[in-house]
């Protein structure tokens, strides 16, 4: 057993257990459903602040792209505008094509050695899990967009429309999938996590990389899907009552509905808490850092317009006088040109 | 190197299986055949680094300043200050592994410490405890370690086995590039004197005498009245390069190691070729110097620092020469110097011309602020205007293909400006497989300062990705040369052929363009550069 993914899926239980039984049992509905959502969000948005911040603080002396095509030369050379960039506007693509189609990670290829050589397959699958994943993600935040709005905008119920056009429905006693609609994100995002995580586990070399803190996002991102698949298909969960909630949340005229809403609908908003507050210390940041990394978000251009570094200092040097002053007879012998006879 | 291993046994050494102790737990084993010597004290002290000491990476001790962990500590977020790169990628990492296996060093060894991921996460694992309040709190569970002497001496053992070739970050999602983070790395270990003799060495002798070799400036002259005899015997021509010219058109500035080491003289001898062309013909004035005799820099792989100090001789000595711009030769790492640092670090050059090539009029927009234009965007211009009078045929006998050298490519991206010139001065190139070229090319195992004798394992081992496509056209198309345009790359790349690919050989583009030129006046060649008979020639 790996103690990495132990701590992680036992904190998540412990999670889960704190918020079951601190609405089940104990009743701490104003705190799971109002108190700990305000600090989430609070801590949410003043970390991620925080932290762009400090890494805005930090200078970018030198213009380091990764060039990754032919760059910009000679008029008749076809550059590769995209992976080279030139100007700022096709660095603006580059960007655009790196965070949202994952371009450098569409490169991926594995390799192996067999019978002495070296063979490449290219690799599709950590690229198609890691695009689901994201935007499985995406439009399950959108769909709950409905939670927080009154009326519902048109945009949001587009995404819904589409999210459930898939029709797929089970019905028996004690399961009613497919009424209401059946999201194909919610369960998209639940197959991706899933191969994420089973990923990070079989495969020994990123078995081998992996801390807790790879672990503990994609338990709680399952945890978070999971306990919502469980509301939406099989428990039931007030949905009045938890727009109700929500509605209260997001106007500031927080209340706990008078209908109660079960224990699972408080585990799925405690991890959903959890992982705000989580996010802006942890590696969830990247979302974030992608568009601040030097090495994409430069273009290629450094010998055409001049990059200038905030802390250029002087540095000491050997200077051609003193070079000369050494070896001024050495080379008026071999016929070099002097300065000084 | 008698308990080297041959290639089939560094071969079947490869084991990618990872260790049963996590990474933490596995101590670092600094092997011969792995690492370079430590840097003799008297080069560390030339350059006025820090604390200059006899050490050796293999003892117990290695007599470091009593507050070493404070200097490191604080050199470190000094560094986080000044560059956003190191934070961002200290901090933004999500182990995907998409990295690992495109180093060629995790390819050759199967050491998952050599996964770019993992190299990085050595030192990620410091700035968490020391930086982060997860770190700070949650200690190892937070994937934090305190810096300790084991751990010191795992970091300088893996990233003295990064030749900062970036080919891992062109497929990291978030661009993380580990050139950088060894780059920092690097000038953390110099902060407290552990640097290696295969860098520091050539560092003070280039700040000396203006070249990694430390060759003086009528030494200098000499070598290249070598090269000169030697044309003179093979085209029948005799050719007058200007050394320290003061008012020349145009400085040209190429790394010493072509001045000094077969292949690299060959391609030195080209270009002497090739500007006698230019001034026979268009009257083109080229001036060599002495004092900025060195392209290469080797600088950079100490500090950003060191690297300034170094490259500073450019364009000190393009002004005192009072020349009108700079003309760069074949290299690898001083491309990336040039065109990524130098304006930032020395410039503006607000006292050299525009570059246009006087012979074409083209203005090289690309490079009007730096005004450093490279040889093979120059070559591939005259080229495409008609301007060298050129016969192919020479090059008959070579089969050849081209190896993208990683800083021209990652941090340039000159891709096909020599493919260009090549495929106009020979006419048989075949391209090795798109995995291995271009901006996915492969390292040749021995760059950022590590092509030292005493590592030849780790070369070897790092070179083989690159060695295996090359065998791998040698099979299909009797590739019999390899063509590059960096000066580490003929030095390093020919021991590396002969250990796993026999029967091929490297040369310089230069070289290849000085064969086919036809010079004004020259008698019937009947061999090559190297003195081995043209195709047709033989029985001569």
């Amino acid at each position: 057993m790996n103690v990495k993914y132990m701590y992680s899926l036992l904190a998540v239980i412990v999670l889960f257990l704190l918020a079951y039984l601190g609405v089940e049992a104990a009743g701490l509905r104003m705190l799971f459903g109002i108190v700990i959502p305000y600090v989430a969000v609070g801590v949410f948005l003043l970390g991620v602040i925080y932290r762009v911040m400090g890494w805005a603080r930090s200078a970018v002396p030198f213009q380091i792209p990764s060039t990754c095509g032919q760059q910009k030369s000679l008029p008749w050379i076809k550059p590769n505008k995209i992976d080279n960039p030139f100007t700022p506007g096709a660095v603006v693509v580059r960007m655009f094509l790196e965070v949202c189609c994952f371009r450098s990670l569409f490169r991926n290829t594995r390799n192996a050695i067999k019978e002495g050589k070296l063979i490449f397959e290219w690799e599709i699958w950590l690229w198609v899990a890691a695009l689901a994943f994201h935007y499985a993600f995406l439009t399950v935040i959108i769909r709950h967009m409905r939670l927080f709005t009154n009326p519902v905008p048109v945009c949001i119920q587009m995404v819904e429309k589409l999210d459930s056009f898939f029709r797929f429905e089970i019905l028996t006693n004690t399961m009613q999938v497919g009424l209401p609609g059946f999201y194909l994100s919610g369960l998209i995002l639940l197959a991706a996590v899933t191969f994420l995580l089973l990923r990070r586990m079989m495969i020994p070399q990123v078995r081998y990389i992996s801390q807790a803190a790879d672990y503990f996002p994609l338990f709680l991102i399952f945890g978070i899907a999971f306990t919502g698949i469980l509301m939406r298909y099989f428990t039931k969960v007030d949905i009045v009552a938890a727009k109700e909630l929500a509605m209260g949340l997001v106007s500031f005229h927080p209340a706990i509905p008078a209908r109660a809403i079960g224990g699972v609908f408080y585990v799925h908003l405690f991890f959903v808490c959890t992982l705000l507050a989580y996010f802006p210390f942890s590696k969830l940041m990247h979302m974030g850092g992608i568009f601040l990394s030097p090495t994409r978000n430069l273009p290629g251009n450094s010998r055409a317009v001049r990059h200038v570094n905030p802390w250029n200092y002087p540095v000491e040097v050997h200077t051609y006088e003193e070079y000369e002053e050494e070896f001024r007879e050495k080379m008026i012998e071999a016929g070099l040109p002097v300065e000084k006879e | 190197m008698s308990d080297f291993p041959k290639p089939d046994q560094l071969l079947s050494n490869i084991d990618r299986t990872p260790p049963r102790t996590d990474w933490m737990d596995t101590p670092v084993n600094i092997r011969k055949g792995m690492y370079c010597y430590a840097a003799n004290p008297k080069s560390v002290e030339y350059t006025h680094l820090p604390f200059p000491h006899q050490w050796n990476p293999t003892d117990e001790d290695w007599h470091l300043p009593e507050n070493w962990k404070e200097i490191l500590h604080e050199g470190f977020k000094v560094r986080l200050e000044r560059f956003r790169s190191f934070k961002i990628f200290m901090d933004i990492c999500v182990r995907c592994g998409a990295c690992a296996d495109k180093c060629h060093f995790f390819i050759g060894t199967g050491d998952p410490k050599n996964m770019p991921v993992l190299r990085a996460e050595l030192l990620r694992s410091v700035y968490r405890n020391d930086f982060t309040l997860a770190g700070k709190l949650l200690g190892r569970v937070a994937g934090a370690r305190p810096m300790t002497m084991d751990v010191l001496k795992e970091l300088w053992y893996y990233f003295f086995q990064c030749t900062e070739c970036r080919r891992c970050s062109v497929f990291c999602p978030y661009g993380i590039d580990t050139a950088e983070i060894t780059m920092m790395a690097r000038e953390l270990f110099n902060l407290i004197g552990l640097n290696i003799d295969w860098i520091a060495t050539p560092v003070a002798n280039c700040y000396r005498t203006g070249n990694h070799l430390g060759i003086q400036p009528h030494a200098f002259k000499d070598m290249l009245d070598f090269f000169v005899d030697d044309l003179e015997e093979i085209t029948g021509i005799r050719v007058e390069p200007n050394f320290n010219k003061k008012g020349a058109d145009i400085l040209f500035i190429t790394p010493s190691g072509d001045v000094f080491a077969d292949p690299g003289t060959y391609t030195c001898m080209g270009y002497l070729l090739l500007f006698h062309y230019l001034k026979e013909v268009y009257g083109l004035d080229v001036t060599w110097s002495t004092y900025a005799s060195e392209g290469g820099n080797f600088g950079s792989f100490t500090s950003h620092e060191m690297m300034k100090r170094l490259n500073s001789k450019m364009y000190a000595e393009a002004k005192r020469l009072g020349v009108k711009w700079i003309l760069g030769g074949e290299c690898g790492h001083m491309w990336r110097v040039i065109n990524q640092y130098m304006g930032t670090m020395n410039g503006p050059a607000d006292f050299l011309e525009d570059p246009v090539s006087p012979i074409t009029g083209t203005l090289f927009e690309n490079a009007r602020s730096t005004k450093m234009v490279h040889i093979s965007e120059f070559t591939a211009d005259l080229i495409k205007h008609g301007k060298l009078n050129l016969d192919p045929s020479r090059n008959d006998n070579l089969i050849l293909t081209f190896h993208d050298s990683c800083n021209p490519s990652r941090g340039m991206g000159m891709l096909d400006e020599p493919r260009y010139v090549i495929q106009n001065v020979a006419n048989h190139f075949y391209e090795m497989p798109p995995n291995t070229i271009r901006e996915q090319t492969f390292c040749c195992g021995s760059g950022s300062g590590l092509n030292a004798g005493e590592d030849m394992e780790l070369r070897m081992a790092g070179g083989l990705p690159r060695a295996n496509a090359v065998k791998y056209v040698h099979e299909k198309h009797g590739v019999n040369m390899l063509a590059t345009i960096c000066a580490i790359d003929r030095a390093a790349l020919p021991t590396l052929m002969d250990y796993w690919v026999p029967g091929v050989g490297v040369t310089g583009v230069t070289e290849m363009v000085a064969n086919a030129l036809i010079l004004p006046g020259e008698g019937e060649r009947t061999t090559n550069l190297r003195g081995e008979p043209l195709p047709g020639m033989e029985d001569e």
